[in-house]
């Protein structure tokens, strides 16, 4: 389908309007930025060019390495969604590579005219701040690509040097400087996370007659679950964590959730930023160690699992006092106790429900799961098959890694961009329509907040989207014994 | 940014929120909801009155569930659903009704 969809008529310019809020000078200075664009902006972008692309070493082989053989073009759901050139993944980089040409490279500062090299100019900047919040950082282009340029790497490091000149976005900067403060996305302080738990134990007893626990801060337990904040707060999200939260019950788990580390997401990794996705990163690491946790499981969250899996030892210190030496990730907690045959599941409870699975772009080209190739695609299908009679996939092409973004990851599910993520999603709902299921379920938060939000405007009902574990909790037969 | 009521101006962030919680009154929420055209009534007030009683309580708005399930207990098991709350508030109930009541926006992925 990816190759058979058709290619946009091409619109320069259209989504040079679609620009995204920006950072308050506030939250710029309480993240060591300047509050607002210095003086001599240009030669502290320049000279931070240099910085982020030394500390890059994938960015700086991807400088060099475009043959413009075009294979990514048609391949951005934002170009698709847009018809915006500038939106071709290959055109978004060259805003980078371009500038850093001028003055990086030999021929650039002496022949620009000859290699194309362009200075940084406000017109040049204004391109950079609209089209490099209009990447999620999706990597779907780099699959395309002969040589496995990923756009993305450029989308953060542009971001990163726009922080540096003192031009931030609203959305991730805000988000982030809240977690590192408070300990969450949302901002929600500890008693009311302990109310909202005690809320939803009440809530499954009235539903299902079990007394099933959302344990907060409980020390000497085996397994620390951090979680995205929306499974506390949000819709569908909430269901996700009552069905992590019977898993654990009927597996007879002991666990427990943490005040101090209550986010799973980093949204320092949509800018790159070290220091930040470390300070997010550290309070899991310090939870686990003082609760004396042997297991860090993560929850259904897309770019946390691959901040988790791929960076947490070096963002944060050794992992040795773990029992497996590694975080885990929610769903391979589930596969490895439904194959165990630890959980009695009935899949019948979900026949009312025809189901697909959307790939979230970090679980699917980012990181992995379980322990065989490519276990990032086959551990969440067999879960779901295992508790679904009636498992539905998506067309070839926009699944697996050549999965669509839902349209709002890497730092875009802002409200000031809803045109732009209404028009990225096209792919992705063009496929669920032509599944003709009844449900999509998704591993991470952001997909399903911003599906459960452009659902409305393709036709389908919010409710039609879930997470993973909802579907797995309906099928526990929580009274038996397993 | 502001919003007029009463003749007295009150600063908001870009996307109308009050900054000063300590601003807002009833009023405050009518001429919000006169503003995108949409007319309050006893149920959005039942709404509307739940989340600054608990914003009250925890510094926090609450969570979709915890509203849905006040809601229920005070009006009946069929209105205490988020398909219900969406009817009230189309935008939903965590961006309207919080900004309606005069709470900041909750942000994160939701
Ligand atoms: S990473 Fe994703 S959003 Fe960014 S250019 Fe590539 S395909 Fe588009
Ligand atoms: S597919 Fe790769 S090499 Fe080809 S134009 Fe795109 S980025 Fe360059």
């Amino acid at each position: 389908m990816a190759g058979r969809l058709p290619v946009p008529k091409l619109a320069p310019g259209a989504a040079a309007k679609l620009v995204s809020r920006r950072a308050e000078p506030d939250t710029q200075r309480a993240l060591g930025f300047p509050g607002d664009l210095v003086d001599g902006w240009e030669d502290v972008a320049v000279a931070a060019m240099r910085n982020v692309v030394a500390e890059r070493g994938a960015l700086r082989l991807f400088l060099d390495s475009c043959m413009k053989c075009g294979a990514c073009t048609d391949k951005c759901h934002y170009f698709i969604g847009t018809g915006d050139p500038k939106n071709m993944p290959v055109a978004r980089q060259d805003l980078f590579r371009d500038v850093y040409r001028r003055y990086h490279t030999l021929s650039g500062r002496l022949v620009p005219w000859l290699v194309g090299a362009k200075r940084l100019t406000p017109e040049m900047l204004e391109d950079w701040y609209a089209y490099f919040h209009q990447c999620s950082q999706c990597r779907r282009c780099a699959v395309y690509c002969p040589v496995g340029i990923d756009t993305a790497e450029f989308a953060m490091a542009a971001r990163e040097v726009m922080d540096r000149i003192g031009i931030g976005q609203h959305y991730t900067n805000e988000v982030t400087e809240k977690a590192i403060r408070l300990g969450n996305n949302l901002g929600l302080p500890g008693p009311a996370l302990a109310d909202t738990l005690a809320g939803l134990e009440e809530d499954i007893l009235d539903d299902t007659g079990a007394a099933v626990r959302l344990p907060l801060d409980e020390p000497g337990v085996e397994v620390l679950l951090v979680t995205p904040s929306a499974d506390f707060f949000a819709e569908p999200h909430v269901d996700g964590l009552i069905g992590y939260a019977k898993v654990f019950h009927q597996a007879g788990l002991r666990w427990t959730l943490s005040s101090h580390a209550s986010e799973a997401a980093n949204f320092a990794l949509f800018t790159g930023n070290r220091e930040h996705m470390s300070a997010l990163a550290r309070r899991i690491v310090e939870a686990a160690r003082g609760l004396g946790a042997s297991r860090i499981v993560i929850g259904e969250c897309g770019h946390a699992w691959r901040v988790a899996h791929n960076h947490l030892e070096a963002l944060a210190g050794p992992l040795d006092f773990l029992a497996r030496g590694r975080v885990e990730h929610v769903v391979e907690v589930t596969d490895e106790l439904i194959r165990a045959g630890a959980l009695v599941l009935d899949p019948a409870a979900n026949d009312h429900r025809r189901v697909t699975y959307h790939d979230s772009c970090n679980i699917a080209r980012a990181s992995r799961l379980g322990d065989i190739p490519g276990g990032q695609f086959i551990v969440p299908r067999r879960v779901l098959r295992a508790v679904c009679n009636h498992y539905v996939e998506m067309a070839r092409g926009t699944t697996r890694e050549a999965t669509f973004c839902c349209g709002a990851g890497g730092g875009l599910l802002a409200d000031d961009l809803m045109e732009l993520r209404t028009k990225g999603a096209a792919p992705r709902m063009e496929a669920f329509r032509a599944a003709d299921v009844t449900h999509l379920a998704a591993m991470c938060a952001i997909c399903k907040s911003q599906l459960a939000r452009v659902f409305p405007d393709y036709g389908f009902d919010r409710e039609q989207v879930v997470s993973v574990h909802p579907l797995v909790g309906d099928a526990v037969r929580l009274r038996a014994a397993p | 940014m502001a919003i007029v009521v009463d003749t007295v101006a009150l600063e908001t962030d870009p996307e109308g929120y009050l900054i000063h919680i300590g601003d807002w009154s009833p009023d405050v929420a009518e001429a919000m909801a006169e503003a995108d055209g949409c007319e309050l009534t006893d149920a959005h007030w039942q709404v509307i009155d739940f989340l600054r009683e608990y914003y009250s309580e925890y510094g926090f708005a609450p969570a979709v569930r915890i509203l849905t399930r006040a809601i229920a207990r005070r009006l009946g098991p069929d209105k205490g659903n988020s398909r219900y709350l969406y009817r009230l508030f189309p935008d939903g109930p965590a961006r309207q009704a919080c900004r309606y009541a005069g709470l900041p926006k909750p942000t994160g992925c939701i």
